[in-house]
């Protein structure tokens, strides 16, 4: 028993050691703050965009949306137990999926367009054919022990899931199984994002952390904290080397991948409303984030300021996307409504 | 929970903590300029950045037909 003791001190003075040489390092590192080095940028001005459609088909509050890679379709979940594949051109709905289970969290476009994924506190990640003459379910991804809150697709083969159970995982489609576990949360995994080379993932939990992970080898490489809340949404910066976090804690963050560190904040003591979900725009300066103050506010990426405002919804934004042509970004809401800006 | 579970998991953090340290960190203001510099060099390619014609907004409200 003493002999346990002193290992699990020790073991415990290791941690505390190792934390410490972490923020250490980070600091020696720290060298100048971002928003001072873009001092010299030209401001962006005030970003104002015009709703262009207003998507009317859900009967229930919107809890997910995800761009297809063509930048036409796009596909939303509602607890009314849909999903619906919308012609964002011409604001047709293509195509209804009735879901088994109506509490869906989350939903996903696989990048070829011929499958989507959606699952929720059934805790299963339901994959469905979309090209068959009805949609035809393809697989169900069965052993997650909590709710699944964010799936993505690396191809018709693979995709990645977040879970209330703490864990995030990467599916064989072919043969429904599991074939990388990632554990390190210590919190329901909230939402995760693909890295532009889909090496890795970034996700982020309600114990505040966002972790960087090898998706090939399942290893946590970096855990970034600051947030004081649960972390509701997450997405990469398009050059790969940053992510952008948003949170209950009201605010954004930005994270610096090779600094390994905070670089900038994005609060407003007006804004008083958890962040649901964040987007940005194609060169990285502009991030859309949703609230549940009904809107969606526009900042400023390098600046920290914020420049714009999408209101309309009238109630919480739930969802936010922009397609990968960057030519406008799409809010899905509790209202039962998408709408489409730029 | 029995105390060797717990060392078990603890050798886990020592371990994940580890991984963790052993990170080459580049300096936030060199990261700093890598960001804006990318910003900046694809600002000319981000439609909600720059705007667009409403001729090329594939978003733009269908025309109504009109008799003249």
């Amino acid at each position: 028993m003493a002999a346990e003791k002193a290992e699990m001190d020790a073991l415990k003075k290791e941690c505390d050691g190792l934390r410490a040489q972490i923020e250490a390092a980070r600091k020696a590192v720290n060298d100048g703050s971002m928003s001072a080095s873009a001092g010299g940028v030209e401001a962006v001005g005030r970003v104002q965009l015009k709703l262009r459609k207003n998507l009317k088909g859900h009967l229930a509050k919107i809890y997910a949306m995800h761009w297809s890679a063509d930048s036409r379709q796009m596909v939303s979940a509602s607890q009314d137990g849909k999903l619906l594949i919308w012609d964002t051109f011409t604001g047709n709905k293509l195509t209804a999926v009735p879901l088994k289970s109506a509490w869906v969290m989350s939903v996903a476009f696989a990048p070829s367009g011929n499958l989507v994924a959606s699952g929720g506190l059934d805790n299963i990640c339901t994959v469905y054919n979309i090209k068959a003459a009805s949609p035809k379910t393809l697989r169900e991804l069965d052993a997650h022990t909590g709710y699944l809150s964010c799936s993505r697709f690396l191809s018709d083969s693979e995709i990645i899931t977040a879970s209330g159970d703490t864990t995030c995982c990467l599916w064989d489609l072919e043969t429904g199984k599991q074939k990388v576990v990632f554990t390190n949360h210590i919190g329901d995994c909230m939402s995760l994002a693909l890295s532009p080379d889909e090496n890795s993932f970034i996700s982020g939990a309600c114990d505040s952390l966002a972790k960087l992970w090898d998706i090939r080898s399942g290893t946590c490489k970096q855990t970034f904290s600051g947030h004081t809340s649960d972390i509701n949404a997450i997405a990469f910066f398009p050059s790969g080397n940053a992510i952008i976090t948003g949170s209950d804690d009201c605010s954004c963050k930005m994270y610096d991948l090779r600094a390994d560190q905070e670089v900038i904040g994005y609060q407003d003591t007006s804004l008083n409303a958890g962040v649901t979900s964040v987007a940005l725009s194609n060169s990285g300066r502009l991030i859309f984030a949703g609230y549940d103050d009904f809107n969606c506010h526009i900042w400023d990426s390098l600046k920290g300021e914020k420049v714009g405002v999408l209101s309309g919804h009238d109630n919480r934004v739930s969802c936010t996307g922009v397609p990968a042509d960057g030519m406008g970004v799409c809010t899905g809401s509790w209202d039962s409504f998408l709408k489409l800006w730029n | 929970m029995s105390s060797s579970s717990n060392i078990v998991a603890m050798k886990k953090i020592v371990q994940q903590l580890r991984l963790e340290a052993g990170v080459n960190r580049v300096k936030v203001s060199q990261a700093a300029a890598d960001l804006q510099q990318f910003c900046l060099q694809h600002a000319q390619h981000d439609p909600l950045l720059t705007g667009m014609s409403s001729s090329n907004n594939p978003f733009r409200p269908q025309k109504v037909c009109s008799f003249l």
